[in-house]
């Protein structure tokens, strides 16, 4: 099924399970949701548990925590999540740190979800990502899929959870179509949150990426098997809390890292990771950690430069090569 | 760890005005009426603002007596309240006891913070006892309350208790948020206060989610959501109050116009200080918040209003006699003969002092005796407060997270002091 879908039917399920959970956000009912993701969900479950707000992301973000203060489930929609600045006041002082100030009176179950990271053309405005900023806040959760699998499963313990959660997705997944076995389908299926996967085995060295990029990672191991490295990627699936345990399993394996991100380097998830790593694995180290992440400028608009902006899958090979000591592509050996 | 069983809406009952407060009422009737409210609250002490036998003498009638408040109502797009109001002898009495109380506690606190025993911000409320004793009196703790940061009355009234405010105030494991909070987050989810708010203007449309839940599960009951006249001019109020208005939320917007948004005065802040007015589409009503009797006509008013027609706005005209906060002398940007003047002429305890002799129903000596008592009252809460502990380091990492599923977290050197979540 497509990432679209995934989701979609996640939403639907967990709405018809839990009478709690609403949604919010700009053409999210009527217009059927800006990338349809939420299609069909007015029509099933009506204006008032799926509601079109004004174009006031502050003002709803801020009715939807205090709506879960009193217990109720919302999940709210950022169109991207570019516009998430708007209402970061209280996804960061009104929800991440409720619990903690009131010593476990107000939790929030709230999901904050939506387009993560850069599209295609959209400009410097339209596509940052925000998973570093969001991972930097205890008391939240931050979660991103990469597959159909990934949507749902984890999207339902999103709203399932009792703590404020914030989903990001990538529009250039949601057409993206995955198999899923009957496991995935079923109504009851979650995934743990904190959990990364392995996508793909290996013991030279190990790609950590999330959202879209471990689609890229995977397509880099598959060139770099034909030239004898055998790469693990790490499809990370929470960036908060972190898997620190795979990673470092995976780099205790491999004795190499290269860390995989969009968005922009300075700070990035990439740089927590290296650092995990570093205090938790420094002397399975074989070689310094390699870090790819989007370029340090403003996403520009122009289609040669733009891709000079985001990681390419060359760029992912380079790195892999160069933490095993190898600068050029050889062939593989018997 | 898990937090306690969140209470099912549907069996709280709804309850009279404070029955702890009743005069004749025992501790043990008072505790048997809170069993009924909530079965966590039943396992405290009931929250009594003061002992029920220092009424005596006072009158306990409930017979009805009608005042006239000071000033009418003014209004924007509704017809307003009667200025006359309806009250009882033991409703006067209580509001009385209830506002020295607060005025006491908040005095206390200004010679804590002198002390250092509070540390970090400390915003006072004495001045405007009577915007958080008339809102109890007309609404009941099933419906909800927010506000900002100067919160230490709206929690007492609330049925909050004196101790855990003092020990949170300081700091101590025994204070309403565990010492984790501080005075600007003191919260009571069993008696619908949440909070607590240090950003400017975001209580607001916390408020209107309040009021959305309130709504979308049918429970009829209401939201009181408070702001400042600094707060008044926040763009996220007013994106708030469209979507409120749009869906009919039942919310109440109450601005407590004290007139100064920390250093500002009002007309140097805002185009049009008619914050009743502000609504546009939104009916308004202006209030005399130094008059118990009138908040608690218009706060009964909002409600039956908001109900029926989605929210409104009260303006509280009110004054704070502290500055801002402790830091602020209060004095840089008002005259002292400003603050001499309010107190002389519209002091809310006063009022209902002066009510209380005029109608006969107290002697100045039961009043006075009254405040003794309640300072007595004060003093042995800030005793037993300072006696409870700092919190246990354990708890630095308690309450991150409802449902921690193991997770790891960190002190300041990870090498030291590196946990998984309770």
């Amino acid at each position: 099924i497509t990432v679209r879908d995934a989701l979609n039917s996640a939403l639907d399920e967990e709405m018809s399970a839990d009478p709690s959970v609403f949604l919010m956000g700009e053409e999210v009912g009527e217009y059927q949701g800006a990338y349809k993701i939420t299609k069909g969900l007015l029509d099933k479950y009506g204006p008032d548990r799926v509601l079109d707000t004004p174009i006031t992301e502050a003002g709803f973000t801020g009715i939807g925590v205090g709506a879960a203060y009193q217990g109720l489930r919302p999940v709210i929609e950022f169109m991207t999540f570019n516009f998430s600045m708007q209402a970061i006041d209280h996804i960061i002082n009104s929800a991440a740190k409720s619990n903690y100030m009131s010593a476990g009176q107000i939790n929030v179950p709230i999901v904050f979800r939506g387009p993560n990271g850069a599209a295609a053309g959209v400009g410097a405005q339209h596509s940052q990502c925000y998973a570093a900023w969001f991972a930097h806040v205890p008391g939240l959760k931050v979660l991103a899929p990469y597959s159909s699998e990934d949507a749902r499963g984890l999207l339902k313990a999103a709203i399932r959870d009792p703590d404020p959660v914030v989903f990001l997705e990538n529009e250039l997944l949601y057409g993206e179509s995955f198999p899923v076995s009957d496991e995935v389908l079923d109504s009851s299926f979650a995934l743990p949150i904190g959990k990364a996967k392995i996508e793909r085995e290996g013991k030279d060295v190990t790609i950590t990426a999330f959202s879209k990029m471990v689609g890229y990672a995977l397509q880099a191991a598959e060139i770099l098997s034909k030239e004898g490295i055998s790469a693990e990627v790490i499809n990370l699936r929470s960036i908060r809390p972190l898997d620190r345990a795979a990673i470092n399993a995976s780099v205790r394996k491999t004795n190499r890292l290269v860390t995989l991100e969009e968005g922009f380097p300075q700070h990035g998830v990439g740089a927590e990771i290296c650092m995990s790593v570093v205090e938790e694995s420094f002397e399975y180290l074989d070689a310094p950690i390699e870090r790819i992440a989007g370029a340090d400028v403003p996403m520009p608009y122009a289609a040669n430069l733009e891709r000079l902006a985001v990681p390419q899958i060359e760029d992912i090979v380079r790195a892999a090569r160069r933490a095993c000591y190898r600068a050029l592509p050889m062939t593989a050996t018997a | 760890s898990p937090p306690s069983a969140p209470v099912p809406r549907h069996r709280i009952p709804q309850i009279p005005l404070n029955p702890a407060r009743a005069s004749r009422a025992s501790p043990a009737m008072a505790a048997a009426i809170l069993r009924r409210l909530s079965p966590a609250a039943a396992q405290r002490a009931p929250p009594r603002l003061l002992p029920p036998t220092l009424a005596r003498g006072v009158s306990d009638s409930t017979e009805p007596l009608t005042v006239e408040t000071s000033v009418p109502f003014t209004s924007h797009i509704v017809d307003p309240p009667s200025r006359d109001v309806s009250t009882t002898p033991r409703e006067l009495a209580a509001a009385f006891r209830d506002m020295a109380l607060m005025r006491r506690a908040e005095i206390a606190a200004d010679s804590l913070y002198k002390a250092k025993l509070i540390r970090g911000f400390c915003h006072l409320y004495d001045g405007q006892e009577a915007v958080a004793v008339g809102m109890e009196a007309a609404i009941t703790r099933r419906d909800a309350i927010i506000t900002a940061y100067r919160d230490h009355c709206l929690y007492l009234a609330r049925g909050g208790d004196l101790v855990a405010a003092f020990a949170e105030l300081m700091g101590r494991v025994d204070g309403c948020s565990r010492g984790k909070g501080g005075s600007m987050h003191f919260y009571k989810k069993d008696a619908n206060f949440y909070g607590g708010h240090g950003i400017v203007g975001a209580q607001v449309p916390l408020g209107c989610g309040l009021a959305f839940a309130q709504r979308y599960r049918k429970e009829g009951t209401v939201t009181f959501d408070l702001y400042g006249d600094g707060a008044a001019n926040q763009g996220q109020l007013f994106e708030a109050l469209n979507m409120a208005a749009l869906w009919k939320l039942p919310v109440i917007l109450v601005c407590e116009n004290n007139h100064y948004g920390m250093g500002t005065a009002e007309w140097k802040a805002s185009k049009s200080p008619a914050y009743y007015k502000r609504g546009d589409y939104v009916p308004g009503l202006k209030v005399d918040g130094m008059d118990f009797l009138a908040v608690k006509q218009a706060c009964k008013f909002a409600k039956e209003h908001v109900l029926e027609n989605g929210p409104i706005i009260l303006e509280m005209d009110t004054y704070r006699y502290h500055g801002h906060s402790m830091s602020d002398p209060g004095s840089t940007y008002r005259t002292r003969d400003e603050i001499a003047g309010i107190r002389q002429e519209r002091d809310p305890i006063e009022r209902v002092r002066k009510l209380l002799l005029t109608h006969d129903l107290a002697t100045a000596q039961e009043l006075k005796d009254m405040e003794k008592e309640i300072r007595k009252e004060v003093d042995t809460a800030i005793a037993k407060a300072k006696e409870s502990p700092m919190p246990d380091t354990s708890e630095l990492f308690k309450n991150v997270y409802v449902n921690d599923c193991g997770l790891e977290s960190f002190g300041v050197d990870r090498k030291v002091v590196r946990t998984v979540l309770p």
